[in-house]
């Protein structure tokens, strides 16, 4: 996120799209009410679902989904020819912006209602609810990255809050969700293929040179294989060894029948997790793991607020610590790691990590600190790009929309999109065990809308099989008309129904993500 | 900016404050029941009654907004014993079973009882029946210790926007109550702010006094908005989850999950031992034999076919130091970039 959280109670509008946030994010959910009821904010939501955050939004835009970058370049195009958007602002701080305004001369409201399915009055609203706001916020989670063109509607709505001015001050900003308590530590401490700890390029040798002084090893400069990507490799025998710390990849990666397939043909499989998960089922050796009360460490949220976990019990049998399990395994392997605490990795870690630099326990124990924090007497950055884009100037990128990459016909007719309900987190391997919150929420369900449901005999309560190209689960049916005809929308917490053997693993070409948000599915009564 | 005077000190604050926010500020105490911070005034109390000079009644200073000039007393004999006579008046709905109550040590009307010295309860009313109705059952509604002093309704309607519960009924014969069932999250918001113990969790089998478990800060494992909590623990167990308004973006508040979801912790599914597979069946392992056995077979693939033969999958549920080793595991103990994690899902 470019702000914080409570930055949404300074926002004079705030838009969210792709984002089921009283669902996903009930914290930052509150913080969106309490900016449209006690200070008077203006909410769009943007979404095919009729999500709860709807019924208290002033405008709602449903559009087809996977047509987001229409929607985005219209409401650019109104605000433009509206003469709403910041002058100053795009002369002084980013350039590109010729390109983009020629970019989005043909997105018409016309134009874009055919392809989106929003009506011309509605898009003209919300860009005047948008346009005229100052400031104005943008949130936004896998709704709209989980599709090929993921990448690409990151920027567009980056163009919409640079055309108002909206990066870089209080309020406004654009804001992803981030969905795991510390994907964005993850991929700071370069998780990542590409980059090494705070996004240090491997393919720059300097940088490289740098971590292979400090870890007395020679690095590789190649470029690695992302999630997806590990698993087509393991398919074609590429990768023979794969070694998973805390996921769960046999549930909740796309087109599940092959993923398992290629785990199948791994030489060796190590899974270190908290339980017995689908994944660890699968693999050769399994580890126990200490879960979040029973270890030492840090989250970073998507503030990017670093905040201390802290040990309060101990871990189950002979279960112990990843940061434990890993140093071990090193040291083994004849690349011997020897910490006795997280601390001192967090020393290592502040030493070698720029942005992290200013960050150690003994500040997190008295503040509050965000990255980027270079130095020990740095406050740290609660916000991005203030007076300047981290990269000089902002740039706007022209963007064209593109249809997913399956899009329904007379076999599969209708849209599968996937996502998360409140009470159950992820794979479930968490929230499934023990009876609290199973239960307000037992079972998996597949919602489809009224006409679609009579269309074809389908009742809520009824058992229902869905397929795709790739796969068939069987669920049970909730006729809601939150979802609009010709779309249908699953979780993907239940093992019973796992609806990832349905979703398409097709990719977005820089990001990698899979277009976990729409496939071509058929439904039948069971 | 307006100036008043309260107990003798000039005040000086905003338009529209309050004159109990005026007093908090100036770190002058007046002792409060109803009220709650992130709240809209509710005034159901009257414990935070207060004199204004001029004026013959005495006013809630939760809900009275500051005028320039005025001068007010927060502690006078008469405001004394009116703030006693409500407190005994609310003790009408409240019986005095502190000793059996999980609130107990911790419990604003027990604390308001305490500092006022109220010994015994002077009015009683024919007891009515209540019945124990609520939304949901991981939280325990307990109606005889209901003041009604509405904290919950309230936050139920200004911080989560559900209006959920409500009063029902009229009189002496009113009670919070479900009113909107569906609406219910089980956030447990309502639970969090209930100054007493009529709303307790009802999750937990193991119980504690609030002196009994240790409260350890942590952040929750579940989204990324990273709420700040307190793991209760007795015996090497959770027993329970609070939090603290003064703690993180959360200001005190969690959702369903955070709250209520610690139960995976000490479920008997855990895994206790490393397993290594033979022939299709898990055998139970020394921690020495399951990382003997990776070493050697980690070594061999690397040996024969590469270090870019062997990816790591690292994890957004662990911590930073945890991802740190691992990416830096897979990069200089097995000399390869094949890392990633499930930040794409």
């Amino acid at each position: 996120m470019t702000n914080p959280i409570a930055d949404v109670l300074k926002s004079e509008t705030i838009l969210v799209t792709g984002s089921n946030t009283t669902d996903n994010h009930p914290i930052f959910a509150n913080y969106i009410k309490e900016a449209v009821f006690r200070k008077g904010a203006n909410l769009i939501v943007v979404d095919p679902r009729r999500i709860d955050l709807v019924d208290h939004a002033h405008i709602w835009l449903r559009q087809r989904p996977g047509t987001d970058i229409a929607w985005i370049n219209g409401l650019i195009h109104i605000i433009l020819k509206e003469n709403l958007h910041a002058a100053d602002y795009i002369r002084e701080r980013t350039e590109g912006f010729a390109a983009l305004e020629k970019a989005v001369e043909k997105y018409t409201p016309r134009h874009v209602s055919e392809i989106t399915g929003i009506p011309v009055p509605d898009l003209r609203k919300a860009a005047l609810m948008y346009g005229k706001a100052r400031p104005a916020s943008i949130l936004y989670t896998m709704g709209i990255t989980q599709h090929t063109n993921g990448t690409d509607t990151v920027m567009a709505l980056a163009n919409l809050a640079m055309v108002c001015g909206n990066i870089g001050v209080e309020g406004g900003g654009i804001n992803p969700l981030r969905g795991q308590n510390n994907v964005q530590g993850a991929c700071d401490m370069g998780a990542l293929p590409n980059v090494l700890p705070a996004y240090q390029q491997v393919s720059n040798s300097e940088l490289r040179e740098k971590f292979s002084r400090a870890w007395g090893v020679t690095l590789s400069d190649k470029p690695g294989l992302t999630v997806v990507e590990i698993t087509h490799a393991a398919e074609a025998g590429r990768v023979k060894g794969l070694y998973i710390v805390g996921e769960n990849p046999l549930l909740s990666d796309p087109d599940l029948t092959h993923v398992k397939a290629a785990f199948e043909k791994l030489d060796f499989l190590v899974v270190q997790d908290i339980f017995m998960t689908e994944t660890a089922r699968a693999a050769d050796v399994v580890l126990p793991s200490a879960c979040f009360a029973e270890k030492d460490g840090t989250f970073t949220n998507s503030e990017r607020l670093v905040q201390r976990v802290r040990k309060a019990i101990p871990a189950p049998g002979e279960a112990r610590a990843d940061w434990e399990i890993i140093s071990a395994l090193s040291t083994r392997l004849g690349y011997p790691m020897n910490y006795n605490n997280p601390r001192e990795i967090m020393e290592e870690i502040s030493s070698l990590a720029p942005s992290y630099a200013g960050i150690t326990y003994a500040r997190l124990e008295k503040e509050e600190i965000a990255w980027p924090c270079p130095t020990l007497n740095h406050p740290g950055t609660r916000m991005l790009h203030k007076d300047q884009f981290v990269r000089g100037k902002g740039l706007f990128q022209a963007i064209e929309y593109a249809a997913p990459a399956e899009i329904p016909d007379d076999e599969y007719p209708l849209i599968l999109t996937t996502g998360r309900v409140l009470y159950h987190y992820h794979t479930g391997s968490m929230t499934r065990i023990g009876r609290g919150i199973n239960e307000r929420c037992p079972e998996s369900l597949i919602e489809i809308n009224p006409a679609d449901a009579q269309n074809l005999g389908i009742d809520s309560g009824m058992m229902v099989d869905v397929s795709s190209r790739r796969g068939k689960v069987r669920v049970k049916a909730k006729v809601t008309d939150r979802l609009p005809t010709g779309t249908v929308f699953m979780n993907f917490h239940f093992r019973e129904a796992a609806v990832n053997l349905l979703t398409n693993p097709a990719l977005d070409p820089v990001s990698k993500i899979p277009e976990l948000k729409a496939c071509a599915v058929k439904v039948e009564a069971a | 900016m307006i100036t008043l005077t309260i107990d003798g000190t000039k005040v000086t604050v905003a338009e529209n404050t309050t004159i109990l926010e005026a007093a908090n500020s100036a770190g002058i105490r007046i002792p409060t029941l109803c009220y709650h911070k992130r709240l809209n005034p509710i005034g159901s109390c009257r414990i935070c009654v207060v004199e204004v000079e001029g004026y013959a009644n005495p006013m809630t200073a939760c809900t009275t907004p500051v005028v320039d000039g005025i001068n007010v007393v927060t502690n006078s004999e008469r405001i004394q014993k009116i703030r006693k006579e409500s407190l005994q008046l609310i003790l009408v709905n409240h019986p005095l079973d502190c000793p059996v109550c999980d609130k107990g040590g911790e419990c604003t009307v027990q604390n308001l009882v305490y500092e006022f010295g109220i010994e015994t309860a002077p009015y009683q009313l024919q007891k009515v029946e209540r019945r124990s109705v609520y939304a949901t059952p991981l939280i325990r509604f307990w109606p005889d210790r209901c003041i009604m002093c509405l904290r919950c309704v309230a936050a139920c309607r200004d911080i989560k926007a559900l209006g959920a519960i409500d009063v029902s009924g009229s009189g002496y014969d009113s009670q919070v109550s479900p009113v909107n069932v569906d609406k219910c999250e089980s956030c447990g918001e309502c639970l969090r702010v209930c100054p007493t113990g009529a709303l307790t969790e009802n999750l937990s089998r193991y119980k504690g006094r609030p002196w009994m478990t240790k409260r350890v800060e942590t952040t929750c494992t579940y989204c990324g908005c990273g709420c700040q909590m307190e793991l209760n623990v007795l015996h090497e167990r959770i027993i329970g989850i609070t939090t603290r308004e003064s703690k993180g973006t959360n200001r005190g508040s969690l959702c369903v999950k955070g709250r209520f979801g610690y139960e995976f912790i000490n479920s008997e599914e855990r895994l206790t031992k490393p397993l290594i597979k033979k022939d299709g069946q898990f055998h139970e392992a020394t921690w020495d034999q399951a990382l003997s056995l990776i070493a050697e077979k980690f070594s061999a693939i690397k040996a024969s076919h590469g270090p870019d033969a062997i990816a790591g999958l690292a994890s957004a549920r662990c911590t930073n130091e945890d991802n740190y080793l691992m990416q830096k595991f897979m990069r200089a103990a097995i000399g390869t970039n094949n890392i990633d994690h499930c930040a794409r899902l």
